[in-house]
């Protein structure tokens, strides 16, 4: 395809960004790793380079699809919307059963590192 | 039709032999476990005999008893990113290694409820994380790619792969899949069989373990376009308390219409979808099946679909931002992986994520937390959202003029074991004709069409308006009394 692989405009990411993206994710890189990566994302980004040019002057976000179907909500009653349910307790309360997949728990709590000292 | 091995029976003929009494439930869920432990693709992931044997019994009890369900009785495997209590769950992932959920995802309960018996969970790229079914880490001892049974060279196509290789190689007569970018129609042409996603908002979400929530939408893989109807009809309906983007729709008989006739049908042809990009050995089968149903008298409408190739950007924009945002709950203390070693709660954090992510996943992490971050959301994450409307937009110009959309569903056949994984970005470009759908949260849909390049499979996509499944099966299934592409077996199925 028509792409050009190689080559990342002024844009590029430097090796501090890389740094900090990784802390805002949570993510953690070797030397090794993060020099790759830099290399990966800034090819990558070198192709979303083209939506900046892209006139979208008073187009609309489109968050998700249902927001985009047309009409649809003529044939059913309440249409096609995102809902939120009632607040009510639905679920049942199933602490050991969801529990049992922790990798820490102590009298029904999750444990972590000590976080106030 | 039941003379022939159980294996190589459709779901219909399956039902059929189930009905007259010449094969058992439990002989049938036993012929197709036998198989699938047997499994030389490592499609599966993992089996519980036991309780496939009891599910068998009782929808046998339920056959006895008269029940004439069209599903009763019949095996299905599960994609491994949709979450159950017979098997463990990990989305291919290590961080999820030995998850054993509390709750089956509602679509799993669904087939379950019209009397399917579950053979097993199959394998996907992480997070359904990709196009080839090579980013899987599980089982950690010694993560294994799943290989395309019409060779073993090759990739089977992701990241429902392990579906479509488990159904190409009869291990199964049926799997569940899952689309976000491309997830169950690229494996389905890349394995020859048969597939459809849904609609947006036609398949709960609930308990599918979540990529991209504007965009994941569950749907079936099965041989041919009237098992996928029969599916699909249990598959959808509304879930309402428990997905907020569930359509509030009645249930519709996916089957009915499959045999109205195509005469007038208006299929729009996009341009952009022939263009260079596409290899002459995949264009070749998909020319002559257009033809297939112009003789039955279809109608090829030319149409543009000019924000094509910006669907690529756009798209690894979106999700990864929603998968950076969905992917924070895997943080070591509530379920999954947490590291051995770690000083304070965000040294555990960096820890278990480093150790639990693959390299695809931490990428998209990576492009999620930067197109989201200060300074660059508007210019990247706000802007992808704009000209997203403005696919969409594009799709419903065009459906002025057709009833429906055809093209390819991926520029090549499948390529070999490795070809692509260093190189995430020719992954990415790989998905450019199944993402536009993707993005408007369009129904669209694989079937076999003929044979490219090595002899591998080569799949035609097929795009509706929304909520118009029921015309894609209609003229897939057309097709497919016409021809026998999706009847054709790997060598090794037999």
């Amino acid at each position: 395809m028509a792409y050009d692989h190689a080559t990342p405009d002024t844009m590029s990411l430097t090796s501090t960004d890389i740094h900090r993206l990784a802390q805002l994710s949570r993510l953690r890189f070797d030397g090794p790793s993060s020099d790759l990566l830099q290399q990966q994302l800034n090819a990558f980004f070198a192709v979303v380079e083209q939506i900046r040019s892209v006139d979208t002057k008073g187009v609309l976000p489109m968050a998700h699809p249902i927001d985009a179907m047309p009409r649809l909500g003529d044939h059913a009653s309440g249409g096609m919307h995102l809902r939120l349910r009632e607040d009510l307790a639905s679920e049942p309360n199933q602490r050991e059963a969801n529990q049992r997949n922790a990798p820490a728990v102590e009298r029904g709590l999750f444990l972590v590192p000590k976080v106030i000292e | 039709m039941s003379d022939q091995a159980l294996h190589l029976q459709s779901l219909v003929d399956l039902r059929a032999t189930l009905a007259t009494k010449q094969a058992s439930a439990l002989e049938v869920a036993q012929h197709f476990l036998h198989r699938a432990q047997a499994d030389a693709h490592h499609a599966f992931l993992a089996f519980n005999p036991e309780a496939t044997l009891a599910q068998a019994a009782a929808a046998q009890q339920r056959l006895d008893a008269g029940d004439t369900s069209p599903l009763l009785g019949l095996p299905i495997a599960h994609k491994d990113i949709f979450v159950t209590t017979d098997f463990p769950t990990t989305a291919g992932s290590r961080i999820l290694e030995g998850y054993r959920s509390p709750f089956n995802a509602t679509v799993v309960q669904r087939l379950s409820d019209a009397g399917m018996v579950g053979l097993g969970k199959l394998s996907c790229d992480e997070f359904a994380m990709g196009s080839a079914n090579e980013n899987i880490a599980v089982p950690s001892a010694k993560p294994q790619a799943v290989t395309n049974p019409w060779d073993l060279s090759r990739i089977p196509g992701g990241s429902s792969g392990g579906s479509a290789a488990a159904v190409a190689a009869r291990l199964t007569p049926a799997a569940t899949g899952t689309d976000t970018g491309g997830s169950i129609r690229q494996p389905a042409a890349f394995c020859g069989i048969t597939g459809i996603k849904p609609t947006y908002g036609r398949t709960s979400r609930y308990g599918m373990v979540a990529f991209a929530s504007s965009l994941d939408q569950a749907g079936p893989m099965a041989r041919s376009a009237e098992d996928c109807a029969l599916l699909l009809s249990a598959l959808c309906g509304a879930d309402l308390d428990r997905d907020s983007t569930s359509l509030d729709l009645a249930p519709e008989n996916f089957s009915v219409s499959l045999n109205s006739h195509v005469k007038g049908l208006r299929i729009g042809i996009p341009n952009e979808f022939f263009g260079d990009g596409l290899a002459s050995d995949v264009r070749a089968p998909i020319d002559q099946a257009l033809q297939t149903l112009v003789g039955q008298g279809a109608v090829l409408v030319p149409i543009a679909l000019p924000r094509t190739k910006l669907s690529i950007p756009v798209y690894y924009i979106i999700a990864p931002a929603e998968a950076s945002s969905n992917l924070s709950r895997f943080d070591g203390v509530k379920f999954g992986h947490r590291a051995k070693d770690f000083g304070d709660l965000a040294d555990m954090y960096e820890k278990t994520r480093s150790e639990g992510f693959g390299d695809e996943v931490k990428r998209r992490i990576m492009i999620g937390s930067y197109v989201l971050s200060h300074g660059y959301y508007d210019a990247y994450y706000l802007q992808a959202q704009k000209i997203r409307r403005m696919i969409a937009d594009d799709f419903q110009a065009a459906f002025q003029q057709c009833d429906l959309i055809a093209g390819p569903v991926a520029p090549t056949v499948a390529w070999k074991l490795g070809d692509k994984s260093d190189d995430p970005l020719a992954n990415y470009l790989a998905d450019i004709f199944t993402l536009p759908a993707s993005l408007a949260g369009l129904p669209g849909m694989s079937l076999p069409v003929g044979f490219g390049e090595g002899g591998m499979p080569v799949g035609m996509q097929l795009i509706g308006n929304y909520l118009q499944e029921a015309k894609l099966l209609n003229l897939a299934h057309q097709y497919q009394l016409l021809s026998d592409h999706h009847m054709h077996t790997p060598g090794g199925a037999a």
